[in-house]
């Protein structure tokens, strides 16, 4: 296994696809995996006949992505869905989430483990509050590669002002939420327009197609950059003769490279130590860095335990009992000021307290309202919490394990919040 | 043939991570094992996440009675090689017990019934985490699926609410009596198996490669005959060159005609096929949400 932090790209691309109900989204996904001929025969067979018994004049390719009885007999999609197709220049895994209002949460879901947003615009109607909505919960995700895909273009006679109105309003939009790497495409998902194949309809749009764009795309495996950090989730003991005196901490590594011979610190014992070995399944490795999962060994016998972090002593993250976060609530049951919650950031576990509601988010229209203090299921706000031990942690942003976290309600064992440590 | 290893060394890091994680947070935990080639990728897998030491999981295996010979050679051997404690429930004895009845008919299966047998052995020998082999990619249902995944005090899958996922942070509490399945190989293809497979050098029961065998069609669906099939009067028994693409109860795994002996023969093939894995798979025929019902009970 040779690591290089800095040269490596993500062959395996994960992205979520955010739409509302009727922009086509399913039907796009359809669209994706019909024209890259990764729907089998038999998969197909079964949602003609489907399409046959709803009535449907044509072959409906939502029918491939609804999986639930209820999603097929309403004709939304309620849950988050994976995908998966591989072309020959790449793999990719889509989470395909719906759009309403009421399923913020499953987006917020889908976009925490993606690499890239698919974002659909109706082009009869424009840039929407959900619109705003949905690449809002990307960037607040730190999603940083954003494709807009300006959908039933079929429907405006495929017009270029149509598109560079939108277009115009998307790049504002883009531009406050301060994302990164923009696209922006026309399509017909319905017909194929520009999904895999170049539009002969809108002869005008010289980009990519969506799917030549996805192939393409240069991702940087180490988003997490900067320093080294290792969750440990449990400790290897074989208590065997051969291995006697054998302690391996095993996780999975984030935010940089470790390497034989570092110095590290364990948190929150602050006990130092350095690298005698890295290993994977016994096979000992030069370097191992982002997403590596690997047992570490250590020249000295430190107490180390489940939930503690191994650091690079040079970087040592912060630490504190009192966090800000913006969170999105994800339960029935509102969010209680001082009431309290287990909070599990990576595989820590500490009781904690919500003091106060900073603001809610107005997702709608990004504005900030600070005398809220209900927060219900699908609001996303910025709390202040207290825990009843430091919490050893990065922002968000500088690092998207370190930095997030859950709450759970402990009378119900519920995960009811996502929480993004600022 | 060349594979990708960056994406299935992505792949192999997150289940060790999700298998690593089960271990952390569960205290009776066990591996669904079928004799299938993702219950045997699981093992590899579990017994890399915890090398030196040996993985703190036994085997499951539900023993519907109608086995291919050759998976429970395997599964004999395996336990054997590995050390790990083999535990075995057999379909027939919930059936003596009246917890299920025998389905009767031509199409006479004991594949739901494993669920019974299943969830009385999760009660039975406290099991708090089952790890089973499914993949999202199998099936539409399954494509709903979490890594850790909530089952109520009656076994019972609720798809409509779920707990979130969120990154890779894992929420496995529970209450008494509850469990949870746990599925480390959860965004694996068929391909991302078989490549694995193939990289790795993973022993597999000999039923993948071909192989002659007795066998007759029903509706366009190769099955393997077996002394206790009931056969139309116009299905017929021939020989053939067969392989397994999965193994399961022998009444409803679907054979594929072929003449694939080796790996490589095999990847070849899977990642020219047309036709998906569960589409021989007579179980998910029955009705268009087959699958989703028997998770719901309590399916594997």
């Amino acid at each position: 296994m040779s690591v290089n932090g800095k040269n490596r790209y993500k062959s395996l691309l994960r992205f979520t696809t955010a739409g509302s109900v009727d922009d086509g989204k399913s039907t796009l996904i359809g669209r994706l995996l019909y024209d890259s001929k990764s729907i089998f025969e038999d998969q197909l067979e079964h949602i003609t006949e489907s399409s046959r018994r709803l009535g449907k004049d044509e072959v409906d390719l939502s029918l491939l992505t609804d999986g639930l009885r209820a999603e097929r007999e309403q004709g939304i999609t309620i849950d988050v869905a994976y995908r998966y197709f591989a072309t020959p220049a790449r793999k990719f895994i889509i989470a395909d989430t719906p759009g309403h209002l009421q399923y913020t949460r499953n987006m917020v879901t889908g976009a925490s483990t993606a690499d890239l947003a698919v974002i659909l615009i109706d082009a009869r109607k424009g840039v929407l509050e959900q619109t705003i909505r949905h690449s809002y919960i990307a960037s607040l995700l730190d999603i940083r590669h954003i494709v807009f895909c300006v959908n039933k273009m079929d429907m405006v006679n495929y017009s270029s002002e149509v598109f560079r109105d939108i277009k115009s309003s998307l790049e504002n939009l883009a531009e406050r939420l301060a994302v990164p790497d923009v696209y922006y495409i026309p399509i017909s998902a319905k017909y194929g327009d520009n999904v895999v194949d170049k539009s002969l309809n809108m002869p005008w749009y010289e980009g990519n197609t969506l799917l030549h764009l996805l192939e393409n795309i240069n991702i940087p495996v180490n988003k997490n950059t900067g320093f080294p950090r290792l969750p440990v989730q449990t400790i290897i003991r074989p208590l065997n003769d051969e291995y006697h005196d054998y302690r391996g901490y095993a996780g999975r590594i984030t935010g940089g490279i470790f390497k034989p011979g570092d110095e590290v610190t364990a948190l929150p014992s602050m006990l130092t130590s350095r690298i005698k070995t890295i290993e994977a399944a016994g096979k000992q490795l030069p370097e191992a860095g982002e997403g590596d999962s690997v047992s570490v060994t250590l020249w000295d016998e430190i107490d180390i335990s489940r939930g503690d972090l191994l650091v690079h002593s040079n970087n040592i993250p912060k630490s504190s009992q009192d966090i800000t976060a913006m969170i999105c609530w994800f339960n029935e049951k509102n969010l209680r000021c001082g009431g309290k919650y287990l909070l599990r950031n990576h595989s820590s576990e500490t009781v904690s307290i919500v003091k106060s509601v900073s603001f809610r988010l107005n997702i709608n229209t990004l504005e900030k309202e600070p005398d809220i203090d209900v927060i219900k299921m699908n609001d996303i706000a910025e709390i202040r919490i207290r825990t009843a031990k430091p919490v050893w942690h990065d922002s968000y942003r500088e690092n998207n394990v370190t930095g997030s976290f859950i709450l759970i309600d402990e009378g119900t064992n519920e995960t009811v919040a996502a929480g993004m440590i600022i | 043939m060349k594979i990708n290893s960056e994406h299935l060394r992505e792949l192999e890091n997150e289940a060790i991570y999700v298998i690593r994680e089960t271990a952390a947070q569960f205290e009776k935990k066990v591996i669904l094992f079928s004799g299938g080639k993702d219950s045997i990728v699981l093992v590899h897998l579990a017994r890399k996440a915890f090398w030196p030491a040996r993985m703190p999981f036994s085997l499951l295996h539900i023993d519907t009675g109608h086995n291919f010979e050759e998976a429970l050679t395997f599964r004999d051997n395996l336990a054997r090689q590995t050390g790990v404690e083999l535990i075995v429930r057999y379909v027939e004895d919930s059936i003596k017990k009246g917890r299920v009845a025998e389905e009767q008919g031509i199409n006479a299966s004991r594949n739901k019934a494993q669920s019974v047998t299943l969830l009385d052995a999760i009660e039975e020998l406290r099991i708090d985490a089952a790890i089973g082999g499914g993949r999202r990619d199998e099936e539409k249902a399954r494509a709903k699926e979490r890594f850790f995944s909530h089952r109520n005090e009656f076994g019972q899958w609720d798809p409509k609410n779920q707990r979130p996922e969120l990154w890779n942070i894992f929420n496995g509490k529970k209450h008494m009596g509850e469990h949870f399945r746990v599925f480390p190989i959860s965004n694996w293809t068929e391909l991302d198996v078989w490549q694995y497979i193939m990289s790795e050098k993973i022993g597999l029961p000999s039923l993948y490669y071909s192989h002659r065998r007795k066998i007759f069609n029903r509706n366009g669906v190769y099955l393997a005959w077996a002394p206790f099939m009931k056969l139309r009067p116009e299905e017929e028994v021939f020989e053939a060159e067969v392989r397994c693409r999965t193994v399961g109860d022998i009444t409803c795994t679907g054979l594929t005609l072929s003449k694939a002996d080796t790996l490589e023969e095999i990847v070849t093939e899977i990642a020219a096929t047309r036709i998906t894995e569960r589409g021989g798979r007579y179980d998910d025929k029955r009705s268009e949400a087959a699958m989703e019902d028997r998770k719901k009970e309590g399916y594997f």
